[in-house]
């Protein structure tokens, strides 16, 4: 009885759903803000994202006449129960909190995949076209930056070091196994493979994450936020919350494959906070500075130049660098 | 608006006022007030200081801006977009012809001005006006300040 109640506080409470909602929400004012700085505006007060899904909670959850009311209702639930569980194994295996995870690296991948199918099959249960086209072009895009993700998260588990004349390898799927060979062997970003694997990651999670110039899933201008068109209310606010949670778990996530997640002491805990806001940032001007992309452009993109990049990264962590 | 939801809880109520979502609807007017509207987003003004942002669909927004006199072909698209806001909703009339028709009045090719058509299918829609042709960016964003005053 007592595990169980540990696990409802790490699952809802820390590092789980409510740590994860509020760091998100920090970390999507840190995005707007920097993206009002980049365009020389003031931005939003630190307390915005908060208001805005305070607002939605309480506004009308109108279902539209054509929609299938049960999935339209039930899909932002799944998508935001699997990236908040997503999210516990992320910060514990990064932080070292609490007993070594169950979720491996296997795990945490099939769970991140998940809100994007529940926003796939919301736009689709919604029934508006819009919603159709947006949900047609996660589906793509879903299917153009996982071969490339899988690949550069492989690039981890098959790093090996000689550490005083001893041979160690990672080969291991969890990710506390890999932040432990971390501790012994030194960050995997310092070394030639783990370097092109983290930024294929890099790009990757910026698309999972439906940033520009990967946004063509929402693309607001041009099909209204696609498949989340005809959300409003607490179920857009639901979804609002997952792409929170979302943004609060790529970063901690790169930081643990391939930059040794957090050491402990006060130091260690700034050490892991500047690392985060460095990625996020870098997320933030990468959105700023290009345009977007149309669906075949990110395809060609992400199966080829990156998928082939990968490949070398692959290659070059069997070759022992 | 008030009357749009019976009791309004206060913790919402500010949330609104901290975060209200704008839809922009141009109902064929000569595409001026939508420009000036364009004008709120810029660093000169940078209306997200005070959470306002330009929502892509209807069903996100808040608060709609109506620009123009409604032509006979926006007539039904106008009030579809309206009934498809959640509530509660509220409508700004942008510039002179959404107040009251304008250099429009009387010509064959309009239905009316925005409040009444929206009226028509919901008689509980409130309206701010700001009149002006067109009015400075500044008038439209104390048009909504004093909207979500007066909530």
């Amino acid at each position: 009885m007592g595990e169980i109640t540990t696990w409802v506080f790490f699952f809802l409470i820390f590092p789980g759903m409510l740590f994860a909602v509020f760091v998100g929400l920090a970390m999507s004012w840190v995005d707007r803000k920097v993206t009002a700085l980049v365009q020389w505006r003031k931005g939003p007060p630190v307390t915005q994202p908060l208001w805005d899904v305070l607002k939605l909670l309480g506004k009308e959850v109108i279902v539209p006449a054509q929609a299938w009311a049960g999935g339209f209702l039930a899909f932002p639930f799944v998508a935001f129960s699997a990236v908040a569980v997503a999210g516990t194994f992320v910060w514990m295996a990064a932080t070292g909190f609490g007993p070594p995870p169950m979720g491996d690296l296997i795990v945490v991948l099939y769970l991140l995949t998940v809100p994007t199918l529940a926003v796939i099959l919301g736009g689709a249960a919604s029934g508006n076209p819009l919603g159709a086209v947006g949900a047609s072009r996660d589906m793509k895009l879903l299917l153009a930056y996982e071969l490339p993700f899988v690949i550069a998260l492989l690039v981890a588990v098959f790093q090996e070091r000689v550490v005083d004349g001893e041979t160690i390898r990672a080969g291991t799927l969890s990710l506390s196994g890999l932040v432990e060979f971390q501790d012994l062997a030194g960050s995997i970003l310092l070394r030639p493979s783990g370097f092109l694997a983290f930024l294929v990651a890099l790009f990757c999670a910026h698309a999972k994450l439906g940033f520009v110039p990967f946004d063509l899933a929402e693309a607001e201008c041009e099909i209204g936020e696609g498949a989340l068109l005809e959300y409003s209310g607490a179920a857009l606010a639901l979804f609002k919350l997952t792409q929170a949670v979302l943004l609060a778990t790529m970063p901690v996530l790169l930081v643990t494959v391939f930059w040794g997640g957090m050491d402990p002491g006060v130091g260690g805990v700034l050490a892991f906070v500047g690392k985060i806001v460095l990625i996020l940032v870098l997320f933030v001007l990468i959105k700023n500075t290009n345009p977007r992309v149309r669906i075949d452009q990110a395809m060609r993109f992400f199966w080829g130049p990156v998928t082939i990049v990968a490949l070398l990264a692959l290659l070059l962590a069997q070759l022992g660098l | 608006m008030a009357n749009a939801t019976p009791r309004v809880p206060s913790l919402f109520l500010k949330a609104l006022k901290k975060s209200p979502w704008v839809f922009h609807v141009g109902t064929s007017g000569c595409n001026n007030c939508d420009i000036e509207i364009a004008d709120c987003l810029t660093p000169r003004y940078d209306i997200e200081r005070f959470g306002m942002k330009l929502a892509g669909s209807p069903r996100h927004a808040d608060v709609m801006l109506i620009t123009g006199p409604v032509s006979r072909a926006c007539r039904e698209p106008l009030q579809q977009a309206w009934l498809e806001m959640p509530r509660p909703r509220a409508a700004v009339m942008v510039g002179a012809c959404a107040c009251s028709m304008g250099a429009y009045k009387d010509a064959y090719s309009v239905t009316g001005p925005p409040d009444k058509v929206l009226l028509e299918v919901d008689p509980d829609a409130r309206f701010v006006y700001v009149p002006g042709c067109p009015p400075k960016p500044e008038t439209i964003i104390m048009g909504i300040v004093k909207l979500l005053g007066a909530l």
